[in-house]
């Protein structure tokens, strides 16, 4: 007992001491498995599949971000109206190499098996080939060592919450996070289009007889889920560095953020992803940093365990 | 009070807001063919499915009382188990193994109660090879019950509609069952197959001794095969008696029978 | 107006033709860097080439060309393909008996056993020796094991390589060879592994199969992709138990002491050539037995309508996990042949790419086809290991992993049912594609 309490009582206290400084970090990265998450929860939403190539979506919006910081970036660390305008530029590039990344996957190995009707399984494989395709196409064209992006500002703190410091990074991730989330919610509640996503989410069917336009619809939603994909990716290439196997662990993790908060839910995405990034980020007070990949898979396997339909459940169709 | 073979009181089934069934009470006694009808949505399916362990309603109870009479309650059972406990069903679009030929579709059934035995699959012992034995003969002996001892090698996504039928009933009994319960088996047949599924389903009942359970919209066949009916409508039973009861309850003329659905069924 | 859209057409299919044969182009073109990222890509066209050995020219040259004689093939290919859209009748027409066929296929099994069996002495080069266990026997077993999961049950299982680690560090622990005291406290031989690997590994399927199982289908493909990762991470950093990233100790080879009869396998790769024949020919023996038994129609059953399978009786989960367990158990065992073979083990070598490698031969091969998956084995293998031996210029041994995530997607486009088909898979995707039927629906269907 004695020892066992001794070590809860000094991790407890640690955990007292670093508690806002993990949790900032936390949120930070929250935010990107949360957008992530968007896209599989998309996807889910209207093919009811999940969508192994997104993870190559990701490392491609990072890689995009990567080239244009290199080309823009001189000698001088940008400071001020530089900065924003480089992050700004980051992110639609970022967001834009994405959804075309995603349109691509959607094309090549998404529409020819929906004209022939295939089999589900058919889908899961071919979107393996893709990702697999591209993450080592991407190796033997970029190189196969882990790089950093230039840098649009100096990274410092610019507040301190409770006596944790908030650096500029998680600020940026912060304010384009919320940002990029209310956007898109208002567009799934109030547009044509993500009107359309919703009716084809509910019954694919009878959507298409109400004139719902099923093709446009699903590569909307790929591209969609891409820009948010491949602007994720930017962010955390700015923070981690880019490399072709980038995508991975992400990836997965976004995987658990979404089906945490209840897969093809827009909303649950989000804070699922927010919940696992705090979680994962507390628990290093816990386990060794080697191990922070092996809570995430934990936290997965007890969701399917425990409450597979997440925290608010499946609904893209009934609500944003 | 005479040997019932399903009890069924007080069933109340919902998906989220709406209420399939609503209170249903039912029982069919031992070696009866019992009819449920009714128009489309009155819940016939759903009750299918809760008698099969498919579906799970929310409230009362559904006995099974199947060999030896022991009762068994189906509420919280899953489908393979309400199998295995000898009830038996056919779906409304038959759902055949379509890529298999009919031989093997009906010694899926005859061989799914067995234990699994993997070794002793992969060794092929000989218990492994004294089954297989066991299913063929009884896939044989049940193919040509119903009749299709000449389809045995044909896949079953290419047989017609009323072979399609007749396979499904087999697949049924192969799995030794105490009760078939029919999902509008005469939909999609022609006048002579609907004569010969007519025929087959008293010859079951008679020669093995199964109870017989169905829905049909098919008047002339439920009436002429029909011991006794059961009529829903909006997930609640509104009559019950035979044939000729039934024929002349001016509820059920009210909600079922004087509505055009009897007509347009019939010509499909 | 008519004109106009056929041009399109034939404009769009030859901007395909030009766009398919970049990529491959790109594919097999140099490489480039962080520093120079398009490097590789303008390579590609303007390294300098031979026009087929001709004439000595620019890349793009006979890359253009390769693009318009596929150009043509496929205009001449859809110009006939009315005649060749029977597709579904030919799938329904009955199946030969069993008896018409059976000395048949014995003929062929013979004759292919002893090609085995003589090949050794026939390829007499060290490197193919070593590829012919290694890489080929090695992996077809891994193949026809990943088989029962993906071709029998249709399930997808992409940490394969977890029950494979599993295996070879079971191996490790029984003989000796980790930092942690082994099993029974002596050293044992590594047949003595075999059991307990198979049994560990099936427990593991077991555990991390029954929850995943009950639910979608494709949430199994995302957890074991997981637990291919876990068990890595495990591997480099649990220093204690399985010495970490320097990897393990010597692990002995195979030996063998009944009575007068004393053999050990050691460093030269023709007596484990026989082995691992022996060990692949037994399991090919037990899984093509297990795929015409009672829980092998279990399987197509599950597979082909979940609802109708349990209405006779069939509990799918108990086979699902059943055909997971199987697999995982087949990967442990050739984990403890690779860890006695090779001597030593490295968490590096189970890696994802391991993993995707295995699926590549059973798609490939055609999934719930035995001879097909050997045969994919053999061919994708022997490829493989043609590249690394004599690599065309500007190869490198890591372009091997985009050409399998191209094959994947290929296959998956044009002949989902593989090289060889299953003769009920390839009716089963005939039959989901004329949209009769239910194959496969388990992985977007509902739960009840």
């Amino acid at each position: 007992m004695g020892g066992f309490g001794h070590y809860l009582l000094s991790h407890l206290d640690t955990m007292r001491r670093e508690f806002w400084f993990l949790f900032v970090g936390g949120v930070a990265n929250g935010f990107l498995y949360g957008m992530v998450a968007v896209g599989y929860t998309l996807v889910y939403g209207v093919l009811r599949l999940i969508n192994f190539a997104h993870s190559e979506i990701f490392m491609s919006g990072g890689f995009a971000g990567y080239f244009v910081m290199k080309a823009m970036i001189g000698p001088t660390v940008p400071s001020g109206f530089a900065t924003v305008y480089l992050i700004v530029i980051g992110i639609v590039v970022g967001g834009v190499v994405g959804a075309a990344i995603a349109t691509l996957v959607e094309r090549v190995a998404y529409r020819p098996l929906r004209r022939r009707h295939a089999p589900a399984l058919a889908y899961l494989i071919s979107a393996i080939g893709a990702s697999y395709f591209l993450f080592n196409l991407a190796g033997k064209e970029f190189g196969r060592y882990s790089i950093s992006v230039p840098q649009p500002y100096v990274n410092h703190t610019v507040f301190t919450i409770f006596g944790a410091p908030v650096q500029l990074y998680y600020l940026v991730i912060l304010i384009a996070g919320v940002i990029m989330f209310v956007g898109l919610d208002r567009i799934v509640a109030k547009t044509k289009l993500g009107r359309g996503i919703r009716a084809v989410a509910q019954d694919a069917e009878t959507a298409s007889l109400m004139g719902v336009n099923i093709d446009r619809t699903i590569a909307m939603t790929f591209i969609v889920g891409g820009a948010l994909g491949g602007a994720a990716g930017f962010l955390f290439g700015l923070g981690t560095g880019v490399v072709f196997t980038m995508g991975f662990t992400p990836a997965l993790k976004a995987f658990t953020a979404a089906v945490l908060g209840g897969i093809g839910n827009l909303r649950g995405a989000m804070i699922g992803g927010l919940l696992l990034g705090v979680v994962e980020s507390l628990s290093v007070v816990f386990v060794q940093a080697a191990y922070i990949d092996v809570v995430a898979f934990g936290i997965l396997v007890a969701v399917l365990l425990i409450r597979p339909t997440g925290i608010l459940g499946e609904r893209l169709g009934r609500a944003a | 009070m005479s040997d019932k073979i399903f009890d069924v009181q007080n069933v109340t089934l919902r998906f989220g807001g709406v209420v399939s069934l609503n209170d249903v009470s039912l029982h069919q006694n031992r070696g009866e063919i019992l009819a449920v009808i009714g128009p489309n949505g009155a819940g016939k399916t759903s009750l299918f499915n809760s008698l099969t362990g498919v579906y799970q309603p929310q409230e009362g109870t559904i006995t099974f009382l199947g060999r030896d009479a022991k009762p068994i309650s189906i509420i919280g059972k899953k489908a393979h188990r309400v199998s295995a406990a000898g009830v038996a069903r056919t779906f409304q679009a038959s759902r055949m193994f379509s890529a298999l030929t009919a031989f093997e579709n009906v010694k899926i059934g005859a061989e799914s109660h067995r234990g699994i035995g993997v070794l002793g699959a992969m060794l092929r012992g000989p218990a492994t090879r004294r089954g297989e034995k066991t299913s063929d003969a009884k896939t044989e002996e049940l193919l040509k019950f119903v009749g299709m001892t000449d389809k045995a090698n044909v896949i079953s996504a290419s047989l017609s509609y009323g072979d399609r039928r007749r396979l499904e009933i087999a697949r049924g009994l192969a799995t030794d069952p105490q009760v078939l319960l029919l999902d509008e088996p005469a939909a999609g047949t022609n006048p002579s197959e609907k004569i010969q599924l007519t025929e087959l389903i008293r010859k079951v009942r008679n020669e093995m001794g199964v109870s017989i359970l169905l829905i049909e919209h098919d008047m002339k066949l439920v009436m002429s095969l029909a011991e006794r009916l059961y009529v829903l409508n909006f997930g609640g039973v509104i009559a019950e008696g035979t044939p000729d009861e039934i024929r002349s309850n001016p509820a059920v003329i009210d909600a079922y029978l004087g509505s055009s659905t009897v007509e347009t069924e019939e010509r499909t | 107006m008519m004109m106009t859209i056929f041009q399109n057409l034939s404009v769009r299919r030859f901007l395909s033709s030009v766009a398919v044969v970049a990529v491959i182009a790109v594919m097999t073109g140099p490489a480039g860097s962080t520093e120079a990222p398009t490097a590789g890509f303008t390579g590609s066209f303007s390294e300098k080439s031979s026009f087929f050995g001709l004439f000595e020219t620019i890349r793009w040259v006979p890359f253009l060309f390769i693009a318009v004689v596929f150009f043509a093939v496929w205009t001449l290919w859809l110009s006939r393909g009315e005649q060749l859209k029977g597709g579904v009748s030919k799938a329904l027409a009955a199946p030969r008996s069993a008896t018409q066929r059976r000395p048949v296929r014995w003929g062929i099994t013979l004759v292919f056993l002893f090609v085995a069996i003589i090949l050794p002495h026939v390829i007499s080069d060290p490197f193919w020796q070593a590829a012919m266990v290694e890489q080929i026997g090695v992996y077809i077993l891994l193949a026809i094991g990943l088989n029962v999961v993906v071709g029998f049950a249709g399930l997808l299982d992409l940490g394969f390589v977890a029950f494979y680690a599993i295996g070879a560090y079971t191996t490790a622990w029984v003989t000796g060879a980790l930092p942690t005291p082994p099993l029974f406290g002596i050293h044992m031989d590594p047949f003595f592994a075999i059991p307990i690997a198979i049994l560990i590994a099936m427990l593991a399927g077991i555990i991390l199969g029954a929850p995943t199982l009950r639910l979608r289908g494709d949430y199994l493909a995302i957890v074991t992709l997981g637990f291919g990762e876990i068990i890595t991470i495990f591997a480099n950093n649990l220093y204690g138990i399985t010495g970490g990233s320097q990897g393990t100790a010597v692990i002995p080879h195979f030996s063998l002491h009944l009575g007068p009869i004393k053999y050990l396998w050691g460093l030269t790769p023709v007596p484990y050539y026989y082995l691992t024949l022996v060990f692949v020919v037994l399991f090919l023996a037990a899984f093509s037995l297990l795929e015409h038994s009672r829980v092998g129609r279990a399987w197509t059953a599950i597979r082909e309508d979940e609802v109708a399978a349990e209405s006779v009786g069939i509990n799918p989960l108990k086979y699902k996990v059943m055909a997971f367990a199987i697999g995982a158990s087949t990967a442990g065992f050739a984990g403890v042949v690779t860890a006695s073979q090779s001597n030593n083990i490295f968490p590096s070598s189970f890696t994802l790419q391991f993993s995707i490698n295995i699926l590549v031969l059973v798609i490939f091969g055609g999934m719930g086809s035995i001879v097909g998956v050997v045969l994919g084995a053999i061919v994708i293998q022997t490829g493989s290991m043609f590249l690394l031996h004599s690599p065309p210029a500007g190869y490198q041994p890591s372009d091997l992993y985009i050409y399998l995530g191209a094959l994947l997607m290929v296959m998956m486009i044009f002949r989902p049912a593989g090289l060889i088909p299953s003769r009920r898979r390839r009716r089963e995707i005939r039959l989901s594609e004329a949209g009769e039927g239910h194959a496969d629906e388990v992985l977007t269907g509902e739960q009840p």
